[in-house]
């Protein structure tokens, strides 16, 4: 097993290492000059200057790809250019809220996902099951940014049970992760539905039910539980439409996280900070998908580990 | 006199003739009921997206400032935004350009990752290891991450859009082309076409692209919907279309002042959107049923 996980993240590291690269090129792919863009159009020819230096781009390309990796590797990831405070205070406080927030999202999304999935299974063709499936495919189609807006409008505006915007504790909670969330439990309702109604064609099903099992013992305990490591593996793979979704979300409901801190610095062309927030996300999205991959393995005994 | 050996042979042929995938596939894709409406929805929405300009009961550029943010009414069909300009006249004339984006975000992504997955599946070696890497480099940022760091980069603007939301597409097509090209070059004509000296370019085009169109379908048909939430999304955070289009994004972002007193602002280009999004995905669920061999012997 260790062997594995060994084996895993030693892979990651090329994939990092080029992330690395394009996210440290990202500055140098803006068309037209960054020091220029940067300084501001009515900018004098020293103040650009001085903000190239600032930037470290007067140095040889190479000298600066090793300052900014030897930078990384010490957790030194520059100054804000609009706030001038160093990016890692600033992710210091934007990033826990954005991960409780993406935890809460998964949390209900996975439940709810499962919930409706089996249900839909179950009642295969029946009003549930339509109903179940409506909702499913509706989630995904909805826009997050839109699906926010409304339940701003209806649970904050018109009811007064949340906060409208920012965050001020649990409950600043609620309305985003639900936004959040929906896209996910989709796909989950969506997967379990389908895995479940594979499962309980399975001959251990009809052997459970043969030997007098309650109805409730076959789905819970047997047609479900096997179900549930591939719907827990797709869970866990969508992790990323979590992230992406986040800056949406983030930015409809005011959120102080990382999503929100990525579109104002796109907006204010504070470039090290969206340099450094993009590196975060990919890494993040690694990670998750590499803890994924492992808990795949030591939850389903089918998969070899030296294959 | 006719011999039996020729007329059983004037039946097959007009057994043969009689085939036709084209009305197979109708006959099983009208019994979608979901996915056929879907499409009639989408049909009219092309329709309308053409004729647009010419059917919008309003120029859905002139502000009309007696009439602002007026409720849904029989002169204002989805009511009126905050400049007075008529919402079901901009959403009528922005639904080409949301189509537009996503269409070709979406088609020409279509086009550089099945050419990348061909490649890559048919020569396999260093140029499949280069292109997959390549691939897995960029699955390594979401979808929407990864396309707001191409117009964070590129600078906002609906061409951006489209040159982002294509670049996220492209790793997806090239991998399911890639594993479609492994599976379809295992088959004997393959090899016989290979022996025969037909060129790489040949089999690809005409033996081994083929059996990857009904996935690809599919596969496009979904991803149209991803790709308009994706643009319209973009434009939500202002980094797609510009303020004053009648993109269905930009709507929904500039009416979110108004929501508390005129929901309408938001709730109409909404309903644009998801509708939209909605009937792509059922056509998508639609096809699967219908294309998908594993489905269809289940």
């Amino acid at each position: 097993m260790w062997k594995y996980i060994a084996r895993r993240t030693v892979e990651m590291i090329p994939i990092l290492i080029v992330i690395s690269i394009l996210t440290f090129l990202f500055i140098h792919f803006i068309p037209g000059d960054p020091a220029r863009l940067v300084a501001g159009k009515d900018a004098t020819l020293e103040d650009v200057e001085n903000v190239r230096h600032e930037l470290g781009l007067d140095k040889p390309i190479l000298k600066q790809y090793v300052d900014y990796m030897k930078n990384l590797v010490t957790g030194e990831l520059g100054t804000s250019l609009t706030t001038g405070l160093p990016v890692i205070d600033m992710f210091k406080t934007r990033f826990m809220p954005s991960l409780h927030l993406t935890f809460l999202s998964m949390f209900w999304a996975t439940l709810m996902g499962l919930v409706i999935g089996v249900v839909s299974a179950i009642n295969k063709n029946k009003w549930p099951d339509y109903f179940g499936m409506v909702t499913a495919v509706s989630g995904i189609s909805i826009p997050g940014f839109w699906l926010g807006l409304l339940l701003i409008q209806l649970f904050s505006v018109q009811l007064g049970l949340f906060p409208t915007g920012g965050l001020d504790g649990f409950s600043s909670y609620i309305l985003p992760s639900l936004t959040l969330g929906a896209g996910i439990m989709s796909m989950i309702a969506r997967f379990t539905r389908s895995s479940m109604l594979e499962t309980l064609q399975a001959d251990f099903i009809r052997t459970g039910r043969a030997k007098g099992l309650k109805e409730h013992s076959v789905i819970v305990t047997h047609a479900l539980r096997n179900s549930l490591i591939s719907v827990v593996t797709v869970a866990g793979l969508q992790f990323g439409f979590l992230l992406g979704g986040s800056v949406v979300v983030e930015t409809v409901f005011s959120f102080p996280g990382m999503g929100r801190l990525l579109i104002d610095s796109i907006a204010f062309r504070d470039y090290p900070v969206i340099q450094s927030a993009l590196l975060l996300f990919a890494f993040e999205f690694i990670l998750v998908n590499l803890i994924v991959d492992v808990l795949y393995t030591v939850l389903n005994p089918k998969i070899q580990l030296n294959s | 006199m006719t011999s039996p050996t020729t007329m059983q042979n004037s039946q097959v042929q007009n057994t043969q003739k009689k085939y036709s995938p084209l009305k197979e596939f109708w006959k099983s894709f009208k019994k979608q009921k979901a996915a056929l409406v879907a499409s009639i929805f989408i049909v009219l929405l092309i329709v309308v997206a053409f004729i647009g300009p010419y059917i919008a009961p309003y120029d859905p550029f002139e502000p009309n400032y007696d009439a602002l943010l007026e409720g849904p009414s029989a002169s204002h069909l989805a009511g009126t935004d905050e400049y007075g300009r008529d919402i079901f006249s901009r959403l009528i004339v922005g639904a080409k350009i949301s189509l537009m984006v996503s269409f070709s975000a979406v088609f020409l992504g279509l086009i550089l990752g099945t050419i990348l997955g061909l490649i890559s599946g048919y020569f396999g070696g260093w140029i499949d290891k280069i292109i997959m890497r390549s691939c897995d480099v960029l699955f390594s940022f979401p979808d929407l991450l990864l396309a707001i760091a191409i117009v964070a980069l590129l600078g906002p603007g609906i061409n951006n859009v489209i040159i982002a939301v294509m670049i996220f597409s492209v790793p997806s097509f090239a991998r399911l082309v890639r594993g479609a090209t492994l599976n379809a070059k295992e088959n004997v004509y393959v090899e016989a076409a290979q022996s025969m000296g037909a060129s790489h370019v040949r089999v690809l085009w005409k033996h081994i692209f083929p059996e990857t169109i009904s996935e690809l379908i599919i596969f496009v048909t979904m991803r149209i919907g991803t790709a308009i939430l994706a643009a319209s999304g973009l434009s939500f955070l202002g980094l797609g279309a510009s303020p004053e289009m009648p993109e269905w994004g930009v709507m929904l972002s500039s009416g979110r002042d108004y929501l508390g007193t005129s929901s309408h602002v938001v709730i109409m280009p909404g309903i644009a959107i998801f509708l939209t999004v909605l009937a792509f995905n059922l056509i998508g669920d639609g096809l699967r049923d219908v294309l998908d061999p594993k489905i269809k012997n289940n």
